[in-house]
């Protein structure tokens, strides 16, 4: 057989094969382990040795979106037929649904708490980063170090300035206040890819816009930010993943009106103990936002990481 | 259509002078070639007129307005660019349309259309008009950045080297189409180039720079055959001119200490000896690659080419330019 540098032997295809799949069961199993812990019902979820087999059930789901009361036999039997699968599944365990959970207004919160955030990042960022990018501006490399700089440190580590601050300016547990602290910490990475990509669109193309009768904004606006998409996309996932993910701020300066949901799945306390479905299942719906806007993106995402690698 | 007036233009960048002093007038209506090595100063010349950059001291006039203190857009100057000039996100037509749907145009989507399609005839791209800009040819995408600045009606067009990208054959084409285009719509063009076919065939002036001023400016003839200066003679002409001392030949002493020995002007048969090193076969013509003395001197074989490697030929010079020791031209009346 002879040899080649671009196609690998059959045996070196082998070899990667098992690597990359062993490698994706690996890191795929405590996922697969928490959706499957959603759809079992809480004496299921704390059997041992773990059911990997079991019969699936939506308890958890359930247990997620309610709050619920125990009733005495008597009361549960004089009641009418349960309407529909939910009122069923509480019942066989003694309860009748009281009200709907704070779930869904925890959720509500981490999205708009999440897109806002990368929306202003991805915003400020692109202005920040065509600046930088396109005019002289006096010490810019050390503005940008500057701006990196704030990245150095663990956010967390000025969790007790923050809250102090927060506190004085009533920032503490409103979507503005968290918004505005994950914007400042994502916009020194958005600015940094950002520059990265659009130093990569050559600057003719504004210059035939300018000549062509538009102003810079226009210029930049029709046909830089069009170009740049690419990057802005890679960069928003990395800010939204971020953002949709912090815990720390979050249990700090959240508790009530603003809280996000990673603060609040691990606090659902079902009967004797925590309800383990209902956390799964939180954390299963919790998953599905970034991970729709991963796949759909991921066509630029997979360009955008490896953007400028390679002069064109 | 208009007339370009540039008046004591001056323009460094950091420590570089790249536009020193240039006064020029570019008549309307004519087709004006900037030549000139790469530093000369023709792309900030060009640049200046069109806005992007900005002006250090003198005065732009277009159409008998100062245009100094104009933005790029109001200026009414087409532009195209030696690459990267057309907009990779949008289609060809689109592409077209773009300078048409600007805020200072805001042409009709009918009178759009009509342009468009016009241009593209002109230009033969009509039936790449859907693809996207990407996926043409380079000759395809320099027609559509030239189509991008006809289908405005600007004061002047700025070609900066538009057909250096391009492979011979394209750019004899291109050449054709764009002195055709020139005659058509009578419109004032500078333009760019390194390449002295393009400035010998398309001008009606060349304008010759020298670090960031104008050394000379006439019709290519006057450029070719009356150059100011070594330096001017030495950038039109293929082969290049032979530089060489006067003392030389005998029959060029004098006042001059340098001659320019264009390749064609030479007689064969009598004056010096030279040796023939190399002969190069180019089907129209036959060039001889002489040595004289230690002197490289390439010529334009008589016809018949008698010679061959390794024999030796008699020459003479006749009608040489003459150079005086700062390598300016004296002329037959004081020589």
């Amino acid at each position: 057989m002879s040899y080649s540098i671009t196609e690998p032997s059959n045996g070196q295809k082998w070899i990667a094969g098992t690597l990359v799949i062993l490698y994706a069961v690996i890191t795929m199993i405590p996922l697969l382990w928490i959706m499957m812990t959603s759809f079992k019902t809480p004496p299921d979820s704390i059997s041992y040795p773990p059911k990997v087999f079991y019969e699936p059930s939506l308890e958890g789901y359930v247990n997620l979106f309610t709050t619920r009361t125990r009733v005495s036999p008597e009361k549960l039997a004089s009641l009418p037929p349960p309407a529909n699968f939910a009122e069923e599944i509480v019942r066989n365990r003694d309860m009748v649904i009281a009200g709907p959970s704070k779930f869904g207004g925890r959720f509500l919160n981490s999205v708009i708490i999440g897109f806002g955030s990368t929306f202003l990042s991805i915003f400020l960022g692109t202005l920040a980063a065509y600046a930088f990018s396109r005019f002289k501006i006096p010490l810019a490399d050390d503005l940008l170090f500057f701006i990196l700089s704030t990245r150095m440190m663990p956010p967390i580590a000025v969790a007790i300035p923050i809250f102090l601050m927060y506190r004085k300016l009533g920032l503490s547990d409103t979507h503005l206040g968290m918004i505005l602290l994950y914007t400042a910490v994502n916009i020194s990475l958005a600015v940094w890819l950002l520059k990265g990509f659009i130093d990569e669109i050559p600057r003719e193309y504004e210059e035939a816009a300018l000549i062509d009768g538009y102003t810079r904004f226009q210029a930049f606006y029709k046909v830089v930010l069009p170009q740049a998409a690419t990057g802005i996309a890679s960069t928003a996932i990395f800010c939204l993943i971020f953002a949709w993910n912090e815990y720390a701020f979050a249990v700090l300066l959240t508790s009530g009106t603003a809280q996000t949901a990673p603060p609040f799945i691990p606090t659902i306390i079902g009967v004797g103990g925590l309800d383990w479905p209902a956390i799964a299942a939180g954390a299963t719906l919790f998953l599905l936002p970034v991970m729709i806007f991963t796949v759909m993106l991921r066509k630029h995402l997979l360009r955008g990481i490896t953007f400028g690698a390679v002069r064109k | 259509m208009a007339e370009v007036i540039l008046k004591n233009l001056c323009k460094s960048f950091s420590r570089t002078k790249a536009v020193v002093d240039m006064d020029m007038t570019i008549p309307d209506g004519s087709f004006v070639v900037l030549l000139g090595p790469t530093g000369a100063g023709k792309t900030t010349t060009l640049r200046l007129i069109s806005g992007l950059e900005t002006i250090d001291s003198g005065e732009v006039t277009i159409d008998g307005r100062v245009v100094n203190e104009e933005t790029p857009a109001q200026r009414d100057v087409a532009m195209v660019f030696q690459q990267y000039s057309l907009y990779p996100h949008l289609s060809v037509r689109d592409n077209l349309a773009f300078p048409l749907r600007s805020p200072i145009l805001k042409t009709s989507n009918q009178e759009i259309e009509r342009k468009v399609a016009e241009v593209a005839e002109k230009l033969h791209i009509t039936s790449k008009l859907d693809n996207r800009a990407t996926e043409l040819s380079g000759g395809e995408m320099q027609r559509v950045s030239i189509g991008r600045a006809l289908v405005r009606d600007p004061a002047v067009f700025l070609m900066d080297e538009p057909l250096s990208s391009l492979d011979a054959r394209l750019r004899a084409d291109l050449r054709i189409e764009l002195k055709r285009i020139h005659s058509e719509l009578g419109a004032t063009l500078l333009y760019v180039t390194h390449d002295q076919i393009e400035a010998m065939t398309m001008a009606t002036h060349v304008g010759v720079l020298q670090e960031g001023r104008l050394v000379q400016f006439g019709t290519p003839r006057d450029i070719y055959e009356d150059p100011e200066s070594i330096y001017v003679a030495s950038r039109l002409g293929l082969p290049r001119i032979n530089i060489l001392p006067a003392a030389l030949f005998t029959s060029t002493s004098g006042m001059a200490d340098t001659i320019g020995l264009r390749p064609e002007h030479v007689e064969y048969g009598v004056g010096q000896d030279a040796s023939v090193k190399r002969v190069e076969h180019l089907g129209d013509q036959t060039r001889l690659h002489l040595d004289m003395q230690g002197y490289n001197i390439t010529v334009l074989s008589p016809a018949g080419n008698p010679y061959s490697a390794g024999t030796t030929v008699k020459i003479q010079p006749v009608n040489p330019l003459c150079f005086d020791q700062s390598g300016n031209r004296i002329t037959g009346r004081d020589a």
